[in-house]
C-alpha cells in the first residue's frame, strides 16, 4: 500500500495526525466509547458530579499518558522490552515481601504514589515474547515456544499468589494470544487446551477459599444471597428488566433503589442493560469491534514481527477483557472482578490500557514515517 | 556447532499473521454473537420474567447482626453482657442537609465533636440507604425529648441495640478486655460479609483473642420494600447464630477483692491454680473502666488516662517486666541444690567479691548473716550465698534451668500482646548489645537483679511450676465454650509443657520446705504473713532496686524519690502440703517484699483458701 494514493487533503490531515504520531480513526473510536462510558457512569454514581469529575480527570491523564506513549519509536520500545519486563518481575517480587492491600496484596507504596506492579506485567509480557520471538522465524519451534511458556508462567504464578486471580488470567491470555498469533501449529493449540481442561481439577485444589466460593456461587447464585451471588441474580433481573430499548437513562430502577451492587466498577454493564436495553449495548459493541478491528488492522501493517505480534495481543486482550466482565455481569462466567475498559469507575487499569493503545499508534504513525 | 542459519521470510511470516488475525477477527466476532445471544435470552425471550421480578423485585437483604457470646467467670457471675441501649441513627440518603440536621439535633440531645467525627467518618464507608449511629446511649429523657419532635426530623430514628456492658466495669478489664466501634485496620481483616451488621469488634484481652468464638455467624433476612424503599414485609429470614458464651477461670470476687487490697500501690496480683495452670485472679492496679470505650470514649478522659503518670491502661500482669529481686531465689537454689552446689555452708561476712576485682557485692544486711547454708540463705535471703551460688553455677546453666520454669519465656496464656520478660544469657548479650559477658553480671543475676526481668505472671506460674514439683501447665483464662445457653459447656483440657526433671527428687521438698520458713519461722523474712494461719504457706520476698545505689553508700527509703523506691515482691503457694493456689503480688515502689507485697499476699490467700471477707 501506497501513500500516494491518497488525495491531497487526506495527506494534509494524515500528515498533521502522524507529526503527533496519533492515528485518527482509533482515536476517534476510543473517544466515543469514553464519553458513551461517561454517560453510563453519571447514571450509575447516581448523578454523582465527584465521581464524573474524577473519572474526567482520570480519562484526561490517561488519554494524555496515550499520546505520550506514541511519541516513541516502536525501535525505542523494543529495546527497553526486557529491562521493563525485568523490573516489573522483580517489582512483583517486591509486592508479594513488602506489599499492602485489603486482603489481597496487590499494591506497591512509594510514599507519593501506589501502585500494582502487575499493570506493567500487563504490557510487557506480550512485549517480552514478542521481543523474543521475533528473533527468529515464524511460526517458532518448539524449543521457543516452551522458553514462552515459561515467561508467562512466572508472573501469572506471581500475581495469582498475591492473589489476583482476575488480572492473572487476563496476563497469562495476553500472551497466549502472542503464542497464537506467531503461527504454532492447530494441532498444538488443541491439545493444550485439552491439557488444560484435564488440568482443572488441579487449579482447584489450588485455589483460595473465597475464589472456590466464586466458582460455586456462579454454579449456584441463589446460595450465597449476601455474598457474590446476590449480584449475579440482581445484575441478571437489571438487564432482562431492560428489555429491546431499555428503560431510559438515569430510570433503571434496579440501579437506583440500590439493588445493583458496584454499579459504577465491575457491574455497571447492567446499568447500561437496564437503561438503554439491547439497542443501546448492540451500539456499545459495535463501538468495540470498532476499536479492536482498527488495532488489528494496525497490527497486520506493523513492519515487523514485534510489532505484529504486540499489536494484535493489545487488541485481542482488549477484546478478553470486555468479554470477560460482560460474560460475568450476564451470568456467562464466574465472577471475577474484572472491569469494563473504558466504561468502569476506576484509576490504574485506565492509564494501562491507555498506554497499550498508546504502542499501537506508535507502531502506525512511526512506520509511515519510515516509508516516506 | 553450526548455528542453522535462518532467512527470514518476511513475506511469508505477513501473510501467516495476516491470517491469524483474520482468525482472531472471527473468532472476536462469533464471541460477540455468543453475547448477543445471550442478551437476546435475557432481554427478549425472558424480558417479561425479569421485568415481574424486576417490578416485584423490591427485595432487599438485610444482613442481622448476631448476639456477642456472653463472659462468665469461674462461678458463673456476668462479667459481659449485652444490654438493650437507645441509639439516635440517620440515614443519609433520606436526610437533605445532613451539617443543619447534625445542628438542630445538637440543640435536643447532647452530641460531642466527637460522636460528628466518627459518624461523618461512617457516611464514608457504609451505602447511603444504611442507618448510621451518631449517638449510643441515650437516656430516657432524651429518648422522650427527640420522639416529641420526631416528625420535624425525616431520615432520623432512634433504634434499639445491644452494646456491650461490663458489670464489674474497672475490676475486669485487663482480663476481659472491651470491644470498641471496628476500625479502618480492622475493616481490612475481618470477613465483611460477616461482619455486615455488626459495628463493635474486640479490642483487648478475651474479647480480642477470642473475638472468632464470641462473635457468631451473621444472619440475614430478605425484605420487601417499595420504590421509596420502606420495608413492606419479610420474605425470608435465615437467623443469625449467636456467638459463644465464655467461662472463665477467673474469679471476679477473688479479684475485685485483691484489686482493693492493692489499692493504693501501682502494681499486681496474679493467682494461678498450679494444679491445671487455671488463672484465678490477674490484677493490674491502678484500672479503668471500660464501659466508655464501647461507645466511643471521649478525647479528653482518654487523653487523662493515657497521660496519668500511673498508667492505668498498662496491663501491669502481661506486659510489666520487673527484676525479680529474692524472689528468683528458690529457683536458683534449687538449680545449685540440683548440680550438687548448695550443699556446704558458707561465711557471710554482709560483703561478696569476685578474685581480682575490687568491686563488692554487698547484703542486705550490713553486718552479714555469718554462718549460712542454703535453708538459712532462702529463710533470711542471705544475697552473699547467692552470689557465691551463681558463680558456682554459672551463666549458662542458671539460665538453661530457669528456662525450664518458663524465665524470659512468653508463658502462652489466652490474651494477647504478653511480653516475655528476659532471662540473660551469653548469646543474649552478645547478640542484643555486642557485648562478651562479665563475671560481675553472673553474681548479680543469682539475686534477680542485672538484666532479669519477669512479669507478674511468669513469677506466678514459676511458683505454681515449683508448688508441684515441676508439673508446668499453660496459664489459661478461659475455662469452657458453651454454645448456647442449653448447651453443656466444653470444657478446654489444661495444656502441660515439658515438665522440670531434678536428679534427685527430693531436692523439691528440700527448697519447699526453706520457702515455708519464710513464714513459718522466727527469722523468716515474712514472718509476720505467716503469723497465726490457719494453714501453712510457702513463699518468698523479693526486693527488686530501681535505683542504683553508690558502693558503700547507704539505701535510706526517706531521702529517695516515692517513685524510685524498690518495688516490693513476694510469691508464694499454699496448702503447703497439697497447694491449690500459687501467688504472686508486685507493689510497685512499695519498699521491702516482706513488710509490703507479703501481707498483701496473706489476705489473697485468706480469702480464697477462707473464703473470707468475699
Amino acid at each position: 500500500m501506497s501513500i500516494d494514493s491518497y488525495s491531497a487533503a487526506n495527506r494534509r490531515r494524515y500528515s498533521l495526525a502522524n507529526s503527533l504520531h496519533i492515528d485518527v480513526p482509533l482515536l476517534i473510536g476510543l473517544l466515543l466509547t469514553a464519553a458513551l462510558g461517561l454517560v453510563i457512569l453519571y447514571s450509575a454514581s447516581n448523578q454523582n458530579d465527584d465521581i464524573i469529575i474524577r473519572q474526567l480527570t482520570r480519562l484526561a491523564v490517561a488519554f494524555g499518558v496515550m499520546v505520550m506513549v506514541a511519541q516513541i519509536s516502536p525501535q525505542q520500545l523494543r529495546f527497553w522490552t526486557p529491562w521493563l519486563f525485568t523490573i516489573g518481575i522483580v517489582l512483583l517480587i517486591a509486592v508479594l515481601a513488602f506489599g499492602e492491600g485489603k486482603g489481597a496484596q496487590r499494591w506497591l507504596d512509594f510514599g507519593l504514589l501506589r501502585f500494582q506492579p502487575s499493570e506493567i506485567i500487563k504490557i510487557t509480557l506480550p512485549m517480552i515474547l514478542a521481543w523474543y520471538l521475533a528473533d527468529t522465524a515464524l511460526p517458532p519451534k518448539p524449543s521457543r515456544v516452551f522458553v514462552c511458556i515459561v515467561l508467562i508462567i512466572i508472573p501469572t504464578l506471581l500475581i495469582a499468589k498475591q492473589p489476583d486471580l482476575g488480572t492473572s488470567l487476563v496476563i497469562a491470555s495476553s500472551g497466549i494470544f502472542v503464542l497464537l498469533l506467531s503461527g504454532i501449529r492447530w494441532r498444538y493449540v488443541f491439545s493444550a487446551m485439552l491439557a488444560a481442561i484435564a488440568a482443572a481439577p488441579l487449579l482447584w485444589y489450588f485455589m483460595h477459599d473465597y475464589q472456590r466460593q466464586r466458582v460455586l456461587t456462579f454454579l449456584n447464585p441463589e446460595q450465597d444471597l449476601l455474598g457474590s451471588g446476590w449480584h449475579i441474580v440482581q445484575s441478571k433481573i437489571a438487564i432482562g428488566s431492560g428489555g429491546l430499548y431499555g428503560k431510559g437513562w438515569l430510570n433503571g430502577t434496579q440501579s437506583h433503589l440500590e439493588f445493583l451492587p458496584e454499579r459504577s466498577t465491575d457491574f455497571i454493564f447492567a446499568v447500561y442493560g437496564e437503561e438503554f436495553g439491547l439497542m443501546g449495548i448492540l451500539l456499545l459493541l459495535i463501538l468495540y469491534l470498532f476499536v479492536i478491528a482498527r488495532s488489528l488492522y494496525i497490527s497486520t501493517q506493523a513492519q515487523n514481527t514485534f510489532g505484529r505480534l504486540v499489536g494484535g495481543s493489545i487488541a485481542i486482550t482488549f477484546f478478553f477483557n470486555i468479554f470477560v466482565n460482560i460474560g460475568m455481569v450476564t451470568g456467562l462466567l464466574p465472577v471475577v472482578g474484572l472491569p469494563l475498559p473504558l466504561i468502569s469507575y476506576g484509576g490504574t487499569s485506565m492509564v494501562t490500557l491507555m498506554i497499550a493503545f498508546g504502542i499501537l499508534m506508535s507502531l502506525h504513525t512511526h512506520r509511515k514515517l519510515l516509508s516516506q | 556447532m553450526l548455528r542453522k542459519l535462518q532467512i527470514k521470510d518476511h513475506g511469508n511470516e505477513t501473510r501467516l499473521f495476516k491470517r491469524r488475525a483474520i482468525v482472531a477477527i472471527s473468532v472476536v466476532i462469533i464471541m460477540m454473537l455468543g453475547i448477543i445471544t445471550r442478551l437476546v435470552y435475557l432481554q427478549i425471550y425472558n424480558h417479561q420474567h425479569f421485568s415481574t421480578l424486576s417490578q416485584k423485585n423490591r427485595l432487599k437483604i438485610v444482613p442481622l447482626p448476631p448476639t456477642r457470646g456472653l463472659i462468665y467467670d469461674r462461678n458463673g457471675l456476668l462479667l459481659a453482657k449485652n444490654i438493650p441501649s437507645f441509639s439516635l441513627e440517620l440515614i443519609p440518603e433520606q436526610v437533605k442537609d445532613i451539617d443543619e440536621t447534625l445542628t438542630r439535633l445538637g440543640q435536643l440531645i447532647a452530641i460531642s465533636d466527637n460522636d460528628r467525627q466518627h459518624f461523618k467518618r461512617l457516611v464514608k464507608q457504609k451505602r447511603r440507604f444504611q442507618s448510621i449511629p451518631l449517638r449510643y446511649r441515650l437516656t430516657e429523657e432524651e429518648v422522650a425529648r427527640f420522639s416529641v419532635d420526631r416528625h420535624l426530623y425525616k431520615g432520623v430514628s432512634i433504634q434499639a441495640r445491644l452494646i456491650r456492658y461490663y458489670p464489674f466495669s474497672e475490676m475486669g478489664v485487663h482480663t476481659i478486655g472491651y470491644v470498641g466501634r471496628i476500625d479502618t485496620r480492622e475493616l481490612q481483616r475481618i470477613n465483611s460479609t460477616n461482619y455486615s451488621a455488626t459495628t463493635h469488634i474486640g479490642k483487648l484481652g478475651i474479647e480480642r483473642s477470642y473475638e472468632k468464638e464470641l462473635h457468631g455467624v451473621v444472619g440475614y433476612q430478605q425484605e420487601e420494600v417499595n420504590a421509596q424503599n420502606r420495608t413492606l414485609r419479610i420474605i425470608d429470614s435465615t437467623p443469625p447464630i449467636a456467638g459463644k458464651n465464655l467461662h472463665l477461670n477467673i474469679d471476679i470476687k477473688l479479684q475485685a477483692y485483691a484489686s482493693r487490697i492493692l489499692e493504693g500501690y501501682r502494681g499486681s496480683i496474679v493467682a494461678i491454680d498450679p494444679r491445671n495452670g487455671e488463672l484465678l485472679t490477674l490484677v493490674s492496679n491502678p484500672s479503668y473502666d471500660p464501659n466508655p470505650f464501647v461507645t466511643g470514649i471521649d478525647i479528653k478522659s482518654y487523653n487523662a488516662l493515657r497521660n496519668s503518670p500511673d498508667k492505668p491502661l498498662f496491663n501491669r500482669a502481661i506486659l510489666g517486666q520487673y527484676p525479680p529481686g529474692s524472689t528468683v531465689k528458690p529457683f536458683i537454689g534449687l538449680a545449685g541444690l540440683d548440680a550438687g552446689l548448695a550443699n556446704s555452708n558458707l561465711f557471710c561476712p554482709g560483703w561478696f567479691e569476685l578474685e581480682g576485682d575490687e568491686r563488692r557485692y554487698r547484703d542486705w544486711k550490713k553486718h552479714g548473716h555469718g554462718d549460712t547454708n542454703l535453708d538459712k540463705a532462702i529463710v533470711q535471703s542471705c544475697d552473699v550465698y547467692f552470689y557465691e551460688l551463681a558463680k558456682k553455677l554459672r551463666i549458662t546453666q542458671m539460665h538453661k534451668f530457669m528456662s525450664l520454669f518458663g524465665f524470659g519465656k512468653k508463658t502462652g496464656i489466652d490474651i494477647t500482646g504478653e511480653l516475655p520478660g528476659l532471662f540473660p544469657s551469653r548469646e543474649w548479650k552478645r547478640k542484643k548489645r555486642g557485648q562478651a559477658w562479665f563475671p560481675g553480671e553472673t553474681v548479680i543475676t543469682g539475686i534477680g537483679q542485672g538484666f532479669t526481668l519477669t512479669t507478674p505472671l511468669q513469677l506466678a506460674s514459676a511458683t505454681a511450676t515449683l508448688a508441684m514439683n515441676g508439673l508446668h501447665f499453660r496459664p489459661s483464662i478461659v475455662q469452657s465454650l458453651q454454645g448456647s445457653d442449653d448447651i453443656k459447656p466444653i470444657l478446654r483440657q489444661p495444656t502441660r509443657y515439658k515438665s522440670v526433671l531434678l536428679k534427685n527428687p527430693q531436692n523439691w521438698q528440700l527448697v519447699k520446705q526453706s520457702m515455708m520458713r519464710v513464714l513459718h519461722s522466727s527469722r523468716g523474712t515474712a514472718r509476720s504473713s505467716g503469723q497465726d494461719a490457719s494453714y501453712k504457706i510457702a513463699g518468698k520476698t523479693g526486693t527488686a532496686q530501681v535505683f542504683g545505689i553508690a558502693q558503700d553508700a547507704e539505701y535510706k527509703e526517706e531521702e529517695i524519690d516515692k517513685r524510685l523506691r524498690d518495688h516490693s515482691l513476694f510469691i508464694a503457694f499454699a496448702p503447703f502440703k497439697q497447694p491449690t493456689i500459687a501467688i504472686a503480688v508486685i507493689a510497685e515502689n512499695g519498699g521491702s517484699g516482706g513488710h509490703v507485697a507479703a501481707p498483701i499476699a496473706r489476705k489473697v490467700l485468706d480469702a480464697y483458701l477462707l473464703g473470707k471477707e468475699l
